[in-house]
């Protein structure tokens, strides 16, 4: 059962990780599509 | 032989005959029909009433849920008169109606400039209207979330019946208090990290589908507004440690999956499922497991290019690429259905990325829910195998029969003490 738990931790740490290292490398297709000229934020 | 090639002559010639007979009737029928149709003398063209735009039979016919053929609209985009001789007196659109600009928009035969500069700009930018997007949307409601819904039902509900009838798949003979080790705690890791995050997509998944439909009139768009963006962002995190889970049972278990003469013999009783006392040969893993393994692959792997193609909007076009290939393989026309578009726009792929996903995700998800009852409720000792990593001997000795005595020829390795 404490692999399973282990498991379980380590889809958290890979999504969390995942949601940081894609934001920071800029992916959103918000990022990637458009640019200051044509979004009012 | 002369008398064989007379019966042969006669008989083509009959063949000839026949066929020219048929053919005279089809063009006569053909010739009836036309003088049926043709309008008669001094008839208006279709829609002369209302200059050729579309008239009430037309939307009608729509609200019927008829098809209604739309090239008089799609077509009709104005441009053919040769704007120059008369600007500028004719202003910005030319020779173009508002209505002929907004249909070459509709219809995709619009020049669009964009004022970002072209290379970073977005695929899917130049399309202005797609109507593509209703057919998706009532399908996404309409037949994809009902049959569905009815496919996850119904496997909830014959798998009760299954329990009502069959009862827990007990262990047959008597146990020994011997265990043995059955997977290691990387296999054992590498699933929990796929059933887990699997878990996870197809409860957040089933709230993106049904939430709108089923969860506002209970909770309210007030409560139902967090949990669908937690629910969006959980789903498209997690898909990554799905992902890595797929890799790594991939690798852990491919070679014991390869299909063997044994799994005929397992088919050919059921397993045993629906009997007691009967116990198919079997190495590590059976036909039933092989099944679900395969089936885990190529559904994930397939869920999963999806995934990333919804993940990553309009990067990774691949539907009209696909139905190409299909088309040259004759298969959809054989089917009935006629050659699958070759050209879509962008929202297009990604309408049909989305729908391909959920119907993926139906199948995986009524798969899993069998294997989530086989190695729980349903059989007795088998949580184990994936809780523990220790199985009891005669567990393992009813249902892998093979695998056991290649341990025990390999030296064995029961014990008496649960490792846990």
């Amino acid at each position: 059962m404490k692999t399973m738990l282990l498991a379980f931790a380590c889809i958290a740490v890979i999504a969390v990780g995942a949601w940081y290292g894609l934001h920071q490398a800029g992916f959103s297709i918000q990022e990637v599509t458009t640019r200051s000229s044509v979004r009012l934020n | 032989m002369r008398r064989e090639w007379e019966i042969g002559k006669e008989s083509r010639m009959l063949r000839t005959i026949c066929a020219l007979f048929l053919a005279s009737l089809i063009a006569f029928a053909s010739a009836v029909t036309a003088q049926e149709v043709r309008p008669p003398e001094g008839a208006q063209e279709p829609r002369a009433e209302t200059g050729g735009a579309q008239t009430l039979e037309d939307i009608l016919a729509r609200e019927r849920g008829q098809l209604v053929e739309g090239s008089f609209r799609s077509d009709n985009i104005g441009g053919n008169i040769d704007a120059t001789q008369f600007a500028p007196a004719l202003g910005p659109l030319g020779v173009a109606s508002d209505s002929d600009i907004w249909r070459r928009l509709r219809f995709d035969k619009a020049q669009v400039t964009l004022s970002s500069d072209g290379a970073a700009a977005a695929p899917a930018s130049s399309v202005t209207i797609q109507d593509a997007g209703m057919w998706w949307l009532d399908f996404r409601r309409g037949p994809l979330a009902t049959y569905g819904g009815y496919l996850l039902l119904g496997t909830l509900a014959l798998l009760a019946l299954f329990l009502l009838i069959r009862g827990r798949i007990r262990i047959d003979g008597e146990k020994t208090g011997r265990k043995i080790t059955r997977f290691k705690a990387v296999e054992r890791f590498g699933h929990w990290l796929t059933a887990g995050s699997f878990i996870l997509l197809g409860i957040t998944g089933l709230i993106s589908l049904f939430g709108r439909m089923g969860l506002i009139p209970l909770i309210g768009k007030e409560a139902f507004a967090p949990l669908a963006q937690a629910g969006k962002w959980v789903h498209n995190n997690v898909a990554w440690a799905f992902m890595l889970g797929l890799v790594m049972i991939f690798a852990m278990w491919v070679i014991e999956n390869i299909p063997n003469r044994h799994d005929l013999k397992w088919l050919a009783v059921g397993g045993g499922l629906f009997s007691k006392n009967v116990h198919p040969p079997a190495r590590k893993f059976n036909a039933g497991q092989k099944i679900i393994f395969w089936a885990v692959i190529v559904l994930g792997v397939s869920i999963s290019i999806s995934g990333l193609a919804l993940l990553f909007p309009f990067q990774l076009p691949m539907f009209a690429k696909t139905f190409v290939i299909l088309n040259d393989t004759g298969l959809p026309q054989w089917l009935g259905f006629g050659a699958l578009p070759e050209t879509l726009t962008p929202h297009q792929e990604m309408q049909l990325a989305q729908l391909w996903h959920a119907i993926v995700a139906f199948v995986f998800m009524a798969i899993i829910l069998a294997h989530i009852y086989l190695g729980s409720i349903g059989m007795e000792g088998a949580f184990d195998a994936m809780g523990s990593g220790e199985v009891e001997e005669q567990w393992a000795r009813e249902h892998h029969g093979l695998w056991i005595e290649e341990l025990k020829s390999e030296g064995g390795t029961s014990r008496a003490t649960p490792a846990e």
